[in-house]
């Protein structure tokens, strides 16, 4: 059965337990984003702070109906990006993204992917890698938008 | 003429689905895990029997030629293959041949309709649809209002998942109803000949969508008296690519030309040109010809077994998988709970999972179903569903296959700890 590849015990503790989960105030920018095709959604909004110049992850918050992929993705998405420089948080998101586009043949880097490695088995469903993502995306665009306004 | 399958029966409401199953090769594959296959999203697309697949084959091998163009004997059988198909179609809704317009599938042939009304519709007209389409129902509908200023209604949905028909709603400012023949997430039938009786009444147009109604009821487009009616091919054994719109003689007349192109015109001059009469005047191209040769021998298929039957058969299948569901603690059926005026559309939800890890579920056990809103958001909302997991059934399904998706649903149940 390959069930147990797809569901790994660190997914459904998310899935159960989420992390950082619901919306908190006060926050940078705020998106919403969905999955056209089942129509998951996912509120998300990001704050950043100012390090010596360095645009930092403050914080996460968000609040997302779907399943237990996208939603056990998105609770690991905010416990690797919260406190993180920008630019490391990007480097991880890329390969994450990296991760869901190997087919099943990927080889995670474990120190900087943490728990996401356990998504590795969803990247053999191509039906399912959008549910990984969709926490990804979210956090990705409200974190640009984020940047553009502390730019202006 | 195809030859008969296997399946047909002199006992109305029974077919005999062993051997109907075995005229299917993709039956008898195996699926994940070595799981055989069980097939129920037919809602999305039907399995093929080999004598739809012969006829495909059988057309590019000995007839492949331009239908309605070339001076050859290929493109001449390529006519008669083409034309024979229309027939067919015609025969099996009660329709004349020229009231039959190909199309690439449903979704185009409702649009065909919704683009070429555009000249006739004026702001402070009315379009009336219903909470319970397809978005292949409502989403054209949506545009030819936006594009012409008129204003969209719609018939909602009550709790119990049938259609309130409100009256009130169509008036003489009502220029069209577009309504699903059966909802491709609840199984409901909405009274459609009533409908079109009120519209007819108010002077407005009546569409069907029978994607969902055509390839498992009887269908008399006279006794309906819809005065369209949009369908798909591949939701009725039929090959991909190829849909049907049937449209009243007079109704398809006084429609000006949808895609333009070759095959359609009369006479072309640098300076304009004039049109064909129907169905010509709305098949531009070179015509699918070999899919138009599926479709006819799915049509034979289903004629031998019998509409009837196919209907009778699919009524116990669905009975038996209402009872299958609502003996499973934390399973919720969307729509009515008993088979009257509903078909085998089973969409349901499993409290404390969701339907993309029940599907997935499924799925590793050979259960092949449709998980989301089944493009019919709207619906999911009114219903205050977000989204579901909806099993669907056809001629080749059997009883033990119902039992597999009861079992496989107790086992997403236990694998996700939800309560039961």
């Amino acid at each position: 059965m390959q069930l147990q590849s797809m569901y790994q015990e660190i997914i459904l503790d998310h899935y159960r337990n989420p992390h950082h989960k619901g919306l908190r105030e006060p926050f940078d920018t705020e998106v919403h984003h969905v999955n056209p095709v089942c129509g998951d959604e996912v509120t998300l909004r990001v704050t950043l702070k100012d390090v010596d110049g360095e645009p930092v992850v403050e914080d996460i918050s968000y609040d997302a109906l779907g399943c237990s992929i996208s939603q056990a993705s998105a609770s690991v998405m905010s416990d690797l990006v919260i406190g993180k420089p920008v630019a490391e948080a990007m480097t991880i998101s890329q390969a994450f993204l990296g991760l869901m586009q190997s087919k099943g043949e990927g080889s995670p880097d474990e120190d900087l992917l943490e728990d996401a490695v356990a998504f590795a088995g969803v990247s053999r469903y191509p039906a399912r890698i959008k549910c990984a993502l969709l926490g990804w995306m979210a956090w990705k665009d409200a974190t640009a938008q984020a940047l553009e306004v502390g730019r202006q | 003429m195809s030859e008969l399958p296997g399946g047909v029966s002199q006992l109305p409401g029974y077919l005999d689905v062993e051997a109907i199953r075995s005229d299917f090769p993709a039956l008898a594959r195996t699926v994940r895990n070595g799981n055989p296959l069980v097939y129920l999203d037919s809602g999305a697309t039907s399995q093929k029997p080999v004598q739809v697949l012969d006829a495909v084959r059988s057309f590019y091998e000995l007839h492949n030629g331009a239908a309605h163009r070339g001076a050859h004997l290929l493109s001449e059988e390529g006519t008669e293959i083409y034309e024979d198909a229309r027939a067919k179609v015609a025969a099996f809704l009660g329709a004349h041949a020229d009231e039959i317009v190909f199309t690439k599938n449903a979704t185009e042939a409702i649009n065909l309709v919704a683009y070429t009304l555009t000249s006739s519709i004026k702001p402070g007209d009315e379009i009336l649809i219903t909470e319970m389409e397809h978005h292949a129902n409502l989403v054209p509908w949506q545009q030819l209002a936006q594009r012409t200023g008129a204003t969209l209604r719609w018939f909602k949905v009550l709790p119990d998942g049938r259609l309130d028909v409100d009256t009130s709603l169509i008036t003489e400012r009502t220029k069209i109803v577009a309504v699903t023949g059966q909802s491709n997430v609840t199984g409901v039938i909405p009274p459609v000949a009533e409908i079109a009786r009120l519209a007819h009444e108010a002077g407005a147009l009546l569409l069907a969508d029978g994607a969902q109604l055509v390839p498992h009821h009887p269908v008399d487009v006279t006794a309906l008296d819809v005065d369209f009616l949009a369908f798909s091919g591949h939701k009725m054994l039929g090959p991909l690519g190829l849909g049907v719109l049937y449209g009243k003689r007079d109704r398809l007349e006084a429609l000006p030309p949808f895609l333009a192109g070759g095959d359609m015109i009369e006479v072309v001059r640098m300076e304009g040109s004039t049109f064909q009469p129907p169905p010509a005047r709305f098949e531009p191209g070179v015509p699918p010809a070999a899919e138009a040769a599926g479709l006819g021998a799915a049509i034979d298929y289903l004629s031998a077994l019998g509409m009837d039957n196919v209907a009778a058969h699919e009524e116990v299948l669905t009975a038996h998988a209402l009872d299958a569901l609502r003996e499973i603690n934390g399973v919720h059926i969307l729509g009515p709970d008993t088979t009257k005026d509903r078909g085998g559309a089973v969409a349901f939800e499993v409290e404390g999972v969701h339907p993309h890890d029940v599907g997935q579920v499924l799925d590793e056990l050979g259960v092949a179903v449709r998980t989301g809103h089944h493009c019919a958001w709207p619906l999911h909302r009114a219903l205050g569903v977000q989204a579901s997991t909806r099993a669907t059934f056809y001629v080749y399904n059997t009883h033990a296959e119902v039992n597999a998706l009861a079992d496989g649903i107790r086992y997403a149940q236990r694998f996700f700890g939800a309560r039961q």
